[in-house]
């Protein structure tokens, strides 16, 4: 169950397993909400107060630790992810010059991360740790080295022809 | 007794991205075919060739027959059936697809202790590890050594943490050592969160049972029962590594209850970063894995007095713990050998940027930054001038290169204003804009502030501004003065190491390449690297009318019929460059 259509309902039974994995066990938030956030793609908020309540701990600690960490998304993403990595390697060989032209492909605007139709999320992340084949793009977790603007624009657009 | 043949591919992240695993396929393949018995081994060989690896010439593969190394470079699937027949069965290697002299410099000007096995053994088999003499250290430390003769070992040996700071180890665990606590913690810190850093990966993902080893030597040396290693979740690679590495040292007894029929207990759980650069630092570290959010607090208390959950904690970087063991077999005065003055034994490097022979490097700590450019990376990219190298990454500096010769070492690095830092060193060129470089930085620093100060909250948000002023034309000669002033009261006021170095990379570039921010400031970027600094127009002469610009404008800003001369519309350039990108026949001029 992916997507924007998350229903608290339907996803009770799921949470309920997660909530007994981690039962008991000291300092879990982060844990916990990393395996919600597998589960659904992102962090419904709905989940996230299930959980609290479930735990009776102000849901006000769940969203204080879901927004200080990049990893947390609270919004549905994507069906493709781009990963755009903006290391200082991939930085001083251009990665902002890849991004742009990404963005430009997919008609995001400076803000936005993920398309109107939810086709594609663009995430630019700090250092991917592959520095020597910069600049480096990882798309739906497939990494690609010595990214060219042209290289990975043709990858995204096979993906889009998938769909 | 004939010597037994094995092949090394590289399955590091380098290697794996560049085909690794299908390479590694085909050897599979082949060899059945051809029925040799050769012994696959998922050795990193990226490690073992200084990961030149992971740059230009993956996938590295080694073969290695009759007691004779050769390593082919740039293999790929179909190359494989040929260096199967020719070479591993046939005898002869094939010359023209071996490494070749720039790569051998590379391998023999390091000096490896930490790295030492990396690359050469799988790191996914505890056998192999064991088979290169680990595990020794940890049998000789409990059986025969005392906490306290550990921890003079360690401090004999002048270790200093790796991860930045460069605090002794071995004073760091004689201070924890001597709390009275039921309960005490050691944690290994693979958070790696410098940009352009790689060396902790590259350990995980190669060697994981050393670091292992340096957590139980070190449990033992402070009376720790438990152990977490906190790692970022961008390096899932590392991280099935590790968990597979903890399970075999569960299983052979190395982790658990009575260790090895010592009576030591000692267990180690893995945690995962969540994407927060602050959570490197110490207490916020701790604050992480407690499942709050990673704020760091007011020292003393020292962590080693009270960290995780109030108790007792000691947390070290992981290429530190990596060195443990090997500091236990080989003795204090061995590691002592290697480095200069008060900086001992060896440092890995993350060598990127604008560098020939890029990736992991080991060198002996004091060695000259020349020789580090030079000899080893085998000089800069095409040949272009060397314009500076940043060490250190968002807490480091610049250093220009007319310091080319300066000793890489905690105290020679601090008197020029950069750091060793964790050890990510990127290379800059003639190409490559000082003030872009320092503006880069401060935005990460400013994103990653995670507000509980506000030296830093406030202070690196108005740097930027400043810097962001300056990238864009509407810099003031006074800015110059002001980010002086203001980045060093953010330096003296923040709460911790974050804010405390984060203006380091703009007053070192302020120091060393001032006419640089100048001319920004009279409106110009010399390297062609700040946007709004930059014109975009078309030279008519040279403009042959095809209209690839006009449709790779998204702007709406060039205008021409085909085969005539096109224009841009300034009030309407957005500056994207993508007309400059397109046009083949160099008639879009950017200035
Ligand atoms: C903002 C900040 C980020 C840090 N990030 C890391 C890191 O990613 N890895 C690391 O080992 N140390 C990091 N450190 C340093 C640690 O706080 C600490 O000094 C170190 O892990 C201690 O281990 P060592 O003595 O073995 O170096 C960071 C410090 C600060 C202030």
């Amino acid at each position: 169950m992916r997507g924007k259509d998350f229903s608290v309902e339907q996803a009770a039974g799921t949470l309920e397993s997660l909530y007994e994995k981690y039962r008991g066990e000291k300092g879990a938030v982060i844990p916990l909400l990393q395996d919600v956030q597998e589960e659904f793609g992102y962090l419904p908020e709905e989940a996230v107060n299930w959980i609290a309540d479930r735990l009776e701990v102000p849901r006000s600690f769940f969203f204080g630790v879901a927004t200080f960490y990049a990893q947390f998304h609270l919004a549905p993403r994507g069906k493709n992810i781009i990963t755009a990595c903006s290391g200082t390697a991939c930085h001083v060989k251009g990665s902002e010059r890849i991004i742009n032209f990404i963005k430009r492909d997919l008609g995001l605007t400076d803000k936005q991360e993920t398309t109107e139709d939810m086709g594609f999320t663009l995430e630019k992340v700090n250092c991917v740790g592959v520095c020597s084949i910069s600049p480096v793009v990882i798309i739906n977790k497939k990494v690609h080295g010595k990214a060219a603007p042209a290289k990975i624009l043709k990858e995204i657009k096979l993906l889009k022809k998938k769909k | 007794m004939a010597k037994e043949t094995s092949i090394r591919v590289c399955m590091g992240p380098g290697g794996i991205a560049s085909g690794g695993e299908e390479v590694l396929r085909a050897f599979g393949r082949e060899l059945k075919k051809s029925n040799v018995k050769a012994a696959l081994k998922k050795g990193c060989s990226m490690h073992h060739v200084g990961c030149m690896g992971l740059c230009a010439r993956d996938v590295l593969v080694e073969v290695v027959l009759n007691g004779k190394t050769y390593t082919y470079q740039y293999v790929t699937p179909d190359m494989v059936s040929t260096i199967v027949s020719k070479h591993v069965v046939g005898g002869k290697p094939i010359k023209e697809w071996l490494v070749d002299d720039s790569y051998v410099n590379f391998i023999k000007k390091q000096t490896k202790v930490v790295l030492s096995d990396c690359g050469r053994i799988n790191p996914e088999s505890l056998d192999a590890y064991i088979a290169v003499g680990g595990y020794e250290a940890t049998r000789s430390v409990l059986k025969s050594k005392t906490p306290e003769d550990t921890i003079e070992i360690i401090k004999e040996s002048g270790l200093r943490g790796r991860g930045g700071a460069g605090f002794p180890t071995g004073r760091k665990w004689e201070f924890c050592r001597a709390v009275e606590s039921d309960r005490k913690y050691i944690i290994c810190n693979a958070d790696e969160g410098d940009p352009g850093a790689f060396m902790d990966r590259a350990l995980l993902e190669g060697n994981p049972h050393a670091v292992l080893e340096g957590m139980i030597i070190g449990a033992y040396a402070i009376g720790a029962d438990s152990g977490y290693v906190y790692i970022r979740a961008e390096y899932p690679l590392a991280v099935e590594r590790l968990r597979l590495a903890l399970k075999h040292a569960k299983k052979k007894k190395l982790l658990g209850r009575n260790i090895l029929g010592s009576g030591f207990n000692f267990d180690i759980k893995i945690k995962l970063g969540a994407g927060a650069f602050v959570c490197g630092e110490s207490t916020a570290l701790m604050y992480s894995i407690e499942g709050k959010r990673g704020m760091p607090r007011i020292t003393p208390p020292r962590s080693t007095e009270a960290g995780l959950w109030g108790k007792p904690t000691v947390l070290n970087n992981v290429e530190t713990l990596a060195n443990i063991p090997y500091i236990i077999r080989n003795g204090a005065n061995w590691f002592a050998s290697f480095g200069k003055g008060k900086s001992k034994g060896t440092k890995v490097f993350a060598l990127t940027g604008k560098i020939k022979n890029s990736g992991l490097i080991e060198v002996p700590m004091g060695i000259s930054l020349r020789k580090i450019v030079y000899d080893i990376g085998g000089g800069i990219e095409e040949d272009k001038k060397l314009k500076a190298v940043q060490t250190g990454g968002p807490s480091g500096g610049c250093i220009p290169a007319s310091m080319i010769d300066i000793n890489v070492d905690y105290e020679s690095l601090a008197k020029v204003g950069s750091i060793v830092g964790s050890g990510g060193m990127i290379v800059l060129d003639e190409d490559d804009c000082m003030v872009n470089v320092a503006k880069y930085f401060l935005q990460f620093t400013q994103s990653e502030s995670c507000g509980k100060c506000v030296p830093c909250r406030v202070g690196t948000k108005r740097l930027l501004e400043i810097m962001e002023r300056i990238t864009s034309g509407r810099g003031k000669t006074s800015d110059l003065a002001l980010l002086e002033k203001l980045g060093n009261d953010v330096k003296s006021a923040s709460l911790c190491g974050l804010g405390q170095a984060a203006p380091n990379p703009i007053l070192s570039t302020i120091k060393y390449f001032r006419e640089e921010y100048e001319v920004h400031i009279a409106g110009r970027c010399p390297s062609k690297v700040c946007k709004e600094l930059l014109t975009y127009s078309i030279i008519e002469e040279l403009c042959k009318g095809c209209c690839a610009c006009l449709r790779a404008c998204s702007s709406g800003a060039i205008t021409g019929e085909k085969k005539k001369p096109h224009r841009i519309d300034q009030s309407l350039c957005v500056k994207c460059g993508a007309c400059f990108e397109v046009c083949k026949f160099k008639s879009v001029d950017r200035e």
